[in-house]
């Protein structure tokens, strides 16, 4: 079978050479692309200055930490003198410090894969219905195939040697299996001198940008002066929606020409928080899909030029939107080979998307969920506790 | 990678039916096998498992006592019927955009936080204008900072105008609705805040929009790595909206896609468009075929193996390969294998189901008519030359023009070009391993074959 397609592949590759092309000696090897700029096509009228910058800065592709070249620093105009840094600005302030539950939240979640399990519960007994069940909430939460084989079988070793007998026992089963499985390092840690960067990485539209601004609050909120990078010079208007968070928290904020380098506003963002004495920068990128090997590569670019003192990077934190399905696990794999990712953020987890990936992250990967967001407002970004989130997954046995 | 996946699931298939050689009929225990790796391909490709267990169903039905083809093995039967199955599941009736006798058309966009709404704006745009229309975009997203701003980016990157205001989304689309009608702009296409299905106020606001402004066509825009909730968000958008269509987005990347099935099967409404990429112009309209190969990871390889074996003896694809394997590629070759490939059908649709094919090639415009002058001067060599083209000297090319009716520089130009080709061949490894591996088990597989018939 496949020996027909070959064959096929190989005369349509021969006729296109020979009709001249011209894709010879670009089809083959890598090719780089930059971003938004179709080789050998004309642009597009943009609003942006046509002419694609090598970096803001400098003409060699290092970033240049000269003042007088750095991209204009936008710094947030806190309310008036009266806004020191231990008050965090917003009208929603009062609700910083207030860490909303994630069994409130998850509710709706919550009686969903209750509703899946309320049959094995009721009937009481563990029969095979009751595993299947158990497998299938699996399922429907995306845990994923593979991860719920894994938990199937340990559950199943429990039940031979410990003889589990009644489906709210294998439910107690199931979280102590989940919460071992999730049980990790939450901290964000701070680097002991110099300037602590955390990379916020992912594919588009998980909410790297949002969870920026919340984590920039939760930091102003414990009174740590904080410069916001607005790395992403892709997407259009990222940087006002960056800059716009800036604004609401009282953060620093540096943001470089669109389209330009992004390693080279990271880089600036060092510089101005030493200057600054701030001792955190949050690192906005452009969301990417981890298929992209040129982008991957500038984002390994990104966190090279982040670490260059007084710059450290000491997270790298993947944003996963809880919706997201069995592909999540393959981003994580590919940005963990990248970048080296060191905690997932699990968004949007006040839908009804149980985000079992993260689970399936997490047990597979060994990557720790660090935090969740659990919804709009502000301070709905809390640090993941492994106990609440497994008892508000799986319904009291 | 797609070409990778597709020989994993046939191969489990294989694995399953080895002991079925010489049966007639795919026994029940069979099919239920079979079935399980489907169940499991299809939830790992995020189909929804409710879903799956009515595809899955459908299946059992129509495999059952089902006569083992002559031509496929039962592995590539079971993965046949699958993808029939999807596409027929995906496809149906189309959508058609027709346009409203009082215009503005005015469309719709709604969707959750990050599916893509603001881009598929743009794009949407791009297409109704590159229909000959004149679309006016409107910002109505006045939740997330600074979502305005960026439509009006892309909207100046594709030439489109966009109107917004800060004042409240329903007023914004009202007076969207008012300005095209005023400046003439005979579609509209409105952007709205990305929003929970399960949040009540943000949904009763989209309503109030909807109602508002009464739009022909309401698109759910939906992330293709959605996982199993994709059905509970389409439910309730349709709820709210009644649907016309799906936009899928972020096809670009390697998810399968499994919740366009999801959601097609539950709102049972089509999906019109995928987008494909971050620039304005990766936006096509929706292949049922290539996305239900994609679920099952494997391009569109099975339409391709229907034409191909109607096409190409297979005892010449499999001696093709073999030379291809040890590096050998003459002008012969490539000429029998250009006759077959013309049977076909069109070129440009056969390369676009091929797998492994540079994008650069899927993209470029190939036609039919670059058969004719490559053919014909292949045709006008002599045997020695086509396997050796070595010898062809500038007497020898002055007569193939001659004969061929073209220039002794167009001849030049095949050569020069078919050293290349050649060269290529042998420097793409995974072309030589294919090509190995798939002669090996081709040749012991032929002489079987031939007795079954």
């Amino acid at each position: 079978m496949v020996v027909v397609i070959i064959v096929v592949a190989c005369a349509a590759l021969a006729l296109a050479v020979i009709a001249g092309l011209g894709f010879y000696g670009g089809a083959i090897g890598p090719r780089r692309r930059r971003r938004g700029m179709p080789s050998g096509r004309p642009q597009p009228a943009l609003a942006a200055p046509p002419s694609r910058p090598a970096p803001a800065t400098a003409p060699t592709t290092a970033p240049a930490p000269t003042a007088a070249q750095a991209p204009p620093v936008a710094q947030a105009p806190t309310a008036g003198p009266g806004a020191g840094p231990a008050s965090p600005v917003g009208t929603k302030g009062p609700e910083v410090g207030e860490r909303p539950r994630l069994l409130d939240r998850l509710g709706k979640a919550r009686s969903l894969l209750a509703a899946q399990l309320a049959g094995a519960v009721g009937r009481g007994r563990l029969d095979r219905q009751a595993w299947e069940e158990l497998e299938e909430a699996l399922i429907l939460a995306d845990v994923g195939t593979s991860t719920t084989a894994a938990l199937l079988e340990a559950l199943q070793e429990r039940a031979r040697r410990d003889g589990l007998s009644s489906s709210s026992q294998l439910l107690d089963a199931l979280k102590e299996e989940l919460a071992g499985r999730l049980a990790g390092d939450r901290e964000l840690h701070l680097a002991d001198e110099g300037v602590t960067v955390w990379l916020f990485v992912g594919v588009n539209g998980v909410g790297k940008t949002t969870t920026i601004g919340k984590v920039a609050m939760s930091q102003r909120a414990v009174g740590r002066e904080v410069v916001l990078a607005a790395g992403d010079t892709f997407r259009a208007a990222a940087a006002d929606q960056l800059e716009a968070w800036a604004e609401r928290v009282g953060a620093g904020l540096v943001r470089g020409k669109q389209g330009g380098d992004p390693g080279a506003v990271v880089f600036d963002a060092v510089q101005h928080a030493a200057a600054r004495g701030a001792p955190v920068v949050l690192a906005d990128t452009a969301g990417r899909l981890h298929t992209k090997v040129n982008l991957m590569e500038e984002l390994k670019k990104v966190k090279r030029v982040a670490n260059r003192p007084p710059g450290s990077v000491q997270e790298v934190l993947l944003v996963i939107d809880a919706t997201t399905g069995q592909n999540g696990l393959v981003q994580a794999k590919q940005f963990a080979q990248a970048v080296g990712v060191t905690g997932v953020v699990l968004t949007k987890l006040d839908g009804t998307a149980k985000g079992g990936i993260a689970v399936a992250i997490a047990s597979e990967l060994g990557i720790p969920i660090k935090l969740v967001g659990l919804g709009e407002g502000p301070a709905d970004l809390v640090s993941f506790d492994e106990r609440e989130f497994v008892e508000a997954l799986v319904p009291a046995g | 990678m797609a070409g990778g996946m597709f020989e994993a699931l046939s191969d489990r298939f294989e694995a399953i039916f080895t002991r079925l050689r010489g049966k007639g009929r795919l026994s029940q225990a069979d099919v239920d096998e079979a079935l399980r790796e489907v169940r499991l391909a299809l939830l790992q490709a995020d189909v929804n498992l409710l879903v799956v267990r009515g595809i899955v169903a459908r299946l059992r039905e129509q495999l059952a006592g089902s006569e083992l083809s002559q031509s496929l093995t039962p592995g590539q039967q079971v993965v046949k019927a699958v993808h029939e199955e999807l596409v027929r599941a995906l496809g149906g009736q189309a959508l058609r955009v027709t346009y409203a006798p009082r215009p503005p058309t005015v469309v719709l966009l709604a969707g959750l936080q990050g599916a893509g709404k603001t881009t598929v704006a743009a794009k949407l745009g791009r297409w109704f204008k590159q229909q000959g229309r004149n679309p006016l975009l409107v910002g109505a997203d006045l939740q997330r900072p600074a979502a305005v701003e960026q439509l009006r980016v892309l909207g100046g990157q594709v030439n489109l105008p966009v109107f917004s205001e800060p004042s409240d989304p329903v007023t914004v689309a009202k007076k969207g609705l008012a300005e095209a009608v005023r400046v003439g702009r005979d579609v509209l296409i409105v952007d709205t805040a990305g929003r929970l299905h399960i949040d009540e106020q943000m949904m009763a606001e989209v309503r109030e929009i909807s109602s508002t402004i009464e739009p022909h066509y309401t698109f759910l825009v939906l992330d293709a790595m959605t996982g199993q909730d994709a059905v509970a968000t389409a439910e309730a958008f349709h709820k709210a909206l009644e649907l016309d269509a799906v936009v899928l987005t972020k096809v670009d990347g390697d998810a399968r896609g499994g919740a366009a099935l999801s959601v097609k099967e539950v709102v049972g409404r089509p999906i019109a468009f995928v987008s494909t990429g971050e620039r304005a112009e990766d936006f096509e309209l929706f292949h049922p075929d290539r996305m239900a190969g994609r679920i099952l990871g494997m391009g569109d390889v099975l339409t391709l193996i229907d034409r191909a074996e109607q096409a190409m003896k297979k005892e010449e694809a499999e001696r093709a390969v073999a030379k291809l394997a040890e590096g050998r590629f003459t002008l012969d070759d490539f000429l029998s294998q250009l006759q077959a490939v013309k049977k076909m059908g069109p070129l440009s649709g056969l390369v676009g189901m091929l797998p492994m094919v540079p994008k650069e090639v899927r993209n470029a415009q190939l036609d039919d008519s670059m058969f004719k002058p490559v053919e014909a001067i292949i045709n006008s060599m002599t045997p020695a030359e086509r396997a050796e083209p070595a010898i062809i000297n500038g007497s020898r090319r002055a007569r193939i023009a001659a004969g061929s009716g073209t220039s002794v520089q167009e001849v030049n130009d095949l050569l020069e070009r078919f050293k290349q080709v050649q060269a290529y061949m042998r420097q793409v490894p995974a072309l030589a391993g294919m090509a190995r591996r798939a002669s090996k088990p081709g040749k012991k597989a032929a002489p079987r074959r031939k007795k079954r018939r």
